[in-house]
């Protein structure tokens, strides 16, 4: 039996069962959005408050929809017309919400733990939208699910994550969720760009970018986090561009079965070419239909939707 | 707790004559099979709506289109965190609209599950009419919600459960009824 806490922070904490619930799951709510009425009744009467302290415009929008594809009734909180600026701490503001009785918080924050602090004080479910550099688990949980869909079982299929990984909480939930399905993470890009610790993670670091994507099955290509980078750590997106940029010929370096993702929003030409993110390869806009179903069974079995026997039988018996 | 089986209340041979006669019975209210789509809830109204669909066209010669529904996401216990059904399928690729749907399940208890149904083919379009077949009836509805077709009315007590098992889940085609030892 899979049984979740009310919060998800990250993937570090969940199980391999548990992901693979929650991916089952989402096969389920994929299948909604080919219907005439793309849209269940399960969350009727649930109130889910989206709180984002940082821009986001994607996250945001997925997670909204997935909250009104299951019927729940939403509110947006925005960090830029809000009490904070009035000096209210993240507690406060926290617990008014929780006061008018709401059910979840969806939640993206700059500070690591944010997230787990607001989990730890409140008895609604929070669900980690990104705090900071440290997880962004719902990313993490769209990006092995695209991965699923292309390469089935993911025991020794080969990831190498290309960017930032520093900075990048995509790259953190990636590799903790990637490796529990026994996948073979690299994580590659500029040496001021990826941490000394990373094997701790369980993934090997490969800095030359060609041997790198050489027998990978799939490369996940990190977003440079200009905003993120208090000081410069490579000279400039041209210089970055031909060192770890993914171009098509790059890609013709790599097997041939191997294709692209990125979580968005993209620089082009920067991280990635736009032949190579509008061509054959790439998956990007995959992961964000995705991206949807994997929030809505996220927020489904959050709030007791009974997993034990959703999950009782994951594709392919892998679950057990 | 434990499940206990007491006795065998249909064995393989008569499910198939009940169901034999209900798609019988269908085709005789539907005054032919015009129009007639069997819906199966998922996970033991699926088989039994593919046996009906064979009668039927042993019958008429003709095969009727079938399709099945999940109710998981239409039902209205989230909160109370019941035994809630696996996530399973829906095929309905068929259109609805101004047909006579026939929804088939097992067990016909308290009406929720049929209820969730309800809700989940008018999501598909607008159908003629829905009708409800069911191989065992048991009682203690909670909804106003009766049944067209029934293969066998089975007046049982609350603590009883009454287990159909076909031969796509189960290793046995039977239905037998039992009870909850021990809480």
């Amino acid at each position: 039996m899979n049984e979740f806490s009310k919060d998800l922070i990250g993937l570090e904490h969940l199980s391999r069962e548990q992901i693979l619930t929650i991916l089952h799951t989402a096969d389920a709510f994929r299948a909604v959005f080919d219907r005439p009425i793309r849209k269940v009744p399960i969350m009727r009467g649930k109130t889910v408050v989206n709180l984002f302290f940082e821009p986001s415009t994607r996250t945001r929008i997925s997670f909204e929809l997935a909250e009104k594809r299951l019927s729940a009734d939403i509110v947006n909180f925005d960090a830029g017309s809000s009490s904070l600026k009035k000096g209210e701490t993240l507690r406060d503001t926290a617990e008014n919400i929780q006061a008018m009785k709401v059910d979840m918080i969806v939640m993206r924050h700059s500070s690591p733990g944010a997230a787990a602090y607001l989990g730890r004080i409140l008895k609604a479910s929070v669900i980690n939208a990104g705090d900071g550099p440290h997880e962004h688990p719902t990313q993490g949980l769209l990006d092995i699910m695209t991965m699923r869909q292309r390469l089935g079982n993911l025991e020794g299929k080969k990831v190498t994550i290309i960017g930032d990984i520093s900075h990048s909480r995509v790259a953190r939930s990636n590799i903790y969720g990637l490796t529990k399905l026994g996948a073979e993470v690299t994580v590659c890009g500029p040496p001021t760009m990826v941490p000394g610790g990373i094997a701790k993670l369980g993934a090997k670091t490969e800095l030359d970018l060609h041997k790198a994507v050489a027998d990978a099955d799939v490369l996940n290509i990190l977003r440079i986090q200009l905003e993120r980078q208090s000081q410069m750590v490579f000279p400039g997106n041209r210089e970055y561009h031909l060192m770890y940029g993914v171009t098509s010929e790059v890609l013709r370096r790599t097997k041939d079965s191997c294709f692209v993702m990125h979580p968005g929003p993209m620089n082009r030409d920067v991280e990635i070419s736009s032949d190579v993110a509008d061509g054959p390869r790439s998956v990007i806009l995959e992961q964000v239909t995705n991206g949807v179903a994997v929030r809505m069974a996220v927020i489904y079995l959050l709030s007791g939707g009974d997993p034990g026997s959703l999950g009782a039988t994951p594709h392919g018996g892998e679950g057990r | 707790m434990s499940f206990v089986e007491k006795t065998t209340i249909m064995d393989s041979a008569e499910v198939n004559r009940a169901l034999r006669r209900v798609a019988h019975e269908i085709v005789e209210a539907n005054k032919g099979t015009d129009n007639l789509v069997l819906i199966g809830i998922q996970r033991r109204g699926v088989p039994l709506a593919r046996s009906i669909q064979e009668s039927i066209l042993e019958l008429e010669g003709v095969e009727v289109p079938r399709g099945s529904i999940d109710i998981t996401f239409y039902r209205d216990d989230l909160s109370t965190i019941g035994p809630a059904p696996r996530v399973s399928t829906t095929d309905m690729s068929m259109d609805v609209t101004d047909k006579e749907v026939i929804l088939v399940d097992d067990v016909l208890y308290t009406g929720r599950t049929v209820r969730a149904a309800l809700d989940a083919i008018m999501e598909w379009g607008r159908p003629r009419a829905i009708r409800l077949a069911v191989l065992i009836d048991r009682g203690h509805r909670e909804l106003p919600i009766r049944p067209d077709f029934v293969g066998k009315n089975v007046p049982t007590s609350q603590r009883e459960i009454i287990k159909v098992k076909v031969a796509d889940f189960d290793d046995a085609e039977e239905v037998v009824v039992g009870e909850v030892i021990g809480e």
